[in-house]
């Protein structure tokens, strides 16, 4: 059984299909007051909420706002176990001040309410912090609504990498080149981005801060610079260089400064990135023969395999609780996403896509965006870790492609 | 519970209130890439044309002769058809030692970015060791790798993939 939801603006769509295991049945109306809202709110929350792959939005019917006490046992009757009622009102000011009050329906009981004060321009953030109150109240988890993913787009000649709300919306363009960008990595902090960008006719690294615009370059060594991740720390960076032939792993200070070789093999090694303690890096390496996924003391040391079926793994990206390691698998010619429990080591492929790139998780280690092709078209999509909740981000045009979920930041709740 | 309701709306009228989060709090400059943006709708994109000056830095090699080494799949070595044109190339660069070339090493589109990268590395690597073999010194090469990134044919037929797996020779 396939559920669809769309926002009410036709110029943004988020397409959720799939059904989970367990989701809680939300009920949503409008927002009172929220027809003079240029963003609705009611609609960005319930799409963030089935993204998440936890909840499924019922349409309640009624427009009430947080000062009322609404009809719980109607909505029992719906079949909801919690209710959002909210509203919002244009200030004196031009600003908006957005109100909004859950219900557990099954006890009959007020769980809270939240009030916020914001720009037109800041509407879209509210939406997702209340996304995140909802998520946190009723499942006792932090919810991932309010951080941010970059990524890449290709339209003609021009490339642009964004900056962009979980939902791939709100997107700021933090570079526009004439020249392809590929790679780009959040930094612990979420202060940072680094990336590759051919502006210069060959594969740099550079470190962007994305509150100032102000960038430098990390790796311009001779030959190709690429692949940049950080440490969990923020201090150290594991680079792909080919300034000693081949292409190796280094280490090398954030700040910048002569890298340290991590590797030493005869083959390709790139795609390092640090488990979530930073105690080691995992990579890949075709030093037998065929790209594979190996893991290593990020101190230095030998390398363990840890991927073994098939020819052709790719792309590793680990979650934050450190149970789970995503990653590209080649299987007959077609590029699948897959999850391994690093636990068991058992593996499955969780898409029916077959040109996924660049998995990356949310910090929650719940979700999964990654880039892949549909109809012939770039997209990114985001999935549950079983597969079974998929959602498709848009935001802006052309091909979108290199994915990466930033963290979490300080001024969340 | 009765408090608790009071609670909450007196800090819906409250300013600096623990329970609420206040988003006109949150420095705008951690939304964007701006010092000032009202709405967080200004941009702070860093445009990158010119910033290098790359169109100002391509340079003629020696003239009529070819510039791609073509390669088959799956493989880096240089083939025996290329070597009169690669002869060529290290006669032109052994005449100037002031003349500079980068190579530049691209794969078909099958696959990741980052590894096929590393596998155009190879071809460029290949073909500028096939240089060096022919005299020219290794501060006048540059073996640099597009990887899948600028195939010079779009199709997904195998004879758009044979066009894309390549390294060219351009002069800076």
């Amino acid at each position: 059984m396939a559920m669809l939801s769309f926002s009410a603006h036709g110029q943004f769509r988020v397409e959720v299909s799939g059904v989970g295991l367990t989701q809680v049945p939300i009920a949503f109306g409008p927002f009172r007051g929220e027809e003079v809202s240029p963003q609705k709110i009611s609609n960005i929350v319930q799409a963030d909420l089935e993204r998440s792959g936890q909840f499924r939005g019922l349409p309640s019917g009624k427009t009430s706002d947080e000062t009322e006490r609404p009809d719980l046992s109607a909505m029992r009757q719906l079949g909801a176990d919690a209710l959002l009622t909210g509203s919002i009102g244009k200030m004196a000011d031009g600003r908006f001040d957005v109100r909004l009050r859950l219900w557990d329906v099954v006890r009959g009981q007020d769980l809270g309410a939240m009030s916020y004060v914001v720009v037109a321009g800041d509407l879209r953030l509210a939406s997702h912090r209340i996304s995140d109150f909802v998520y946190e109240k009723l499942t006792g988890e932090r919810g991932v609504f309010s951080t941010r993913i970059t990524y890449v787009t290709k339209a003609g000649s021009r490339y642009n990498l964004w900056v962009a709300d979980s939902d791939g919306e709100n997107a700021q363009s933090a570079l526009a080149s004439p020249e392809p960008i590929i790679s780009p990595s959040w930094s612990p902090t979420g202060t940072q981005l680094a990336y590759v960008s051919f502006e210069s006719r060959k594969p740099v690294i550079y470190v962007h801060d994305v509150a100032s615009g102000k960038r430098r370059v990390v790796a311009n060594f001779r030959g190709s610079n690429s692949a940049p991740t950080w440490s969990p720390d923020g201090r150290t960076m594991a680079v792909t260089l080919s300034r000693d032939g081949g292409s190796q792993l280094f280490l090398i200070d954030s700040q910048g400064g002569e890298p340290r070789r991590l590797t030493q093999s005869a083959g390709i090694d790139t795609e390092p990135v640090f488990s979530p303690d930073g105690s080691a890096v995992y990579f890949v390496s075709d030093r037998g023969g065929s790209p594979q996924i190996y893991r290593m003391p990020a101190m230095g040391g030998p390398a363990n395999r840890v991927t073994f079926n098939g020819s052709y793994n790719i792309s590793p990206s680990l979650s934050a609780d450190g149970r789970w390691l995503a990653y590209v698998s080649r299987i007959g010619g077609a590029f699948k996403l897959h999850v391994m429990d690093l636990n068991s080591g058992t593996a499955s492929a969780i898409t029916d896509t077959s040109a996924d790139e660049r998995p990356s998780f949310a910090p929650n280690s719940r979700l999964l965006v990654y880039a892949t092709q549909q109809n012939g078209r770039e997209a990114l999509m985001t999935t549950t870790l079983d597969g079974r909740i998929k959602a498709r981000l848009s935001g802006q045009g052309g091909d979108l492609r290199e994915p990466h979920w930033g963290p979490y930041t300080k001024t969340q709740p | 519970m009765n408090k608790f309701l009071l609670l909450i709306s007196l800090c819906a009228f409250l300013s600096g209130c623990a329970s609420g989060v206040k988003l006109d709090d949150v420095p705008v400059d951690e939304r964007s890439g701006t010092a000032t943006t009202p709405g967080g709708a200004a941009v702070a994109g860093l445009d990158a044309r010119g910033l290098s000056g790359a169109d100002g830095g391509i340079k003629a090699g020696p003239v009529g002769i070819q510039t791609v080494v073509y390669f088959d799949y799956d493989s880096y070595s240089v083939k025996p058809e290329f070597q009169a044109m690669l002869d060529a190339h290290a006669r032109f660069l052994r005449a100037d030692k002031n003349r500079k070339a980068a190579i530049e090493g691209h794969t078909d589109d099958r696959g990741g970015r980052e590894y096929n990268l590393a596998l155009g590395q190879k071809r460029a690597e290949a073909v500028r060791r096939a240089l060096s073999v022919l005299g020219v010194s290794d501060n006048q090469i540059e073996a640099v790798s597009y990887g899948k990134e600028k195939p010079a044919s779009a199709g997904m037929d195998e004879s758009s993939f044979a066009k894309n797996r390549r390294a060219e020779i351009t002069y800076r």
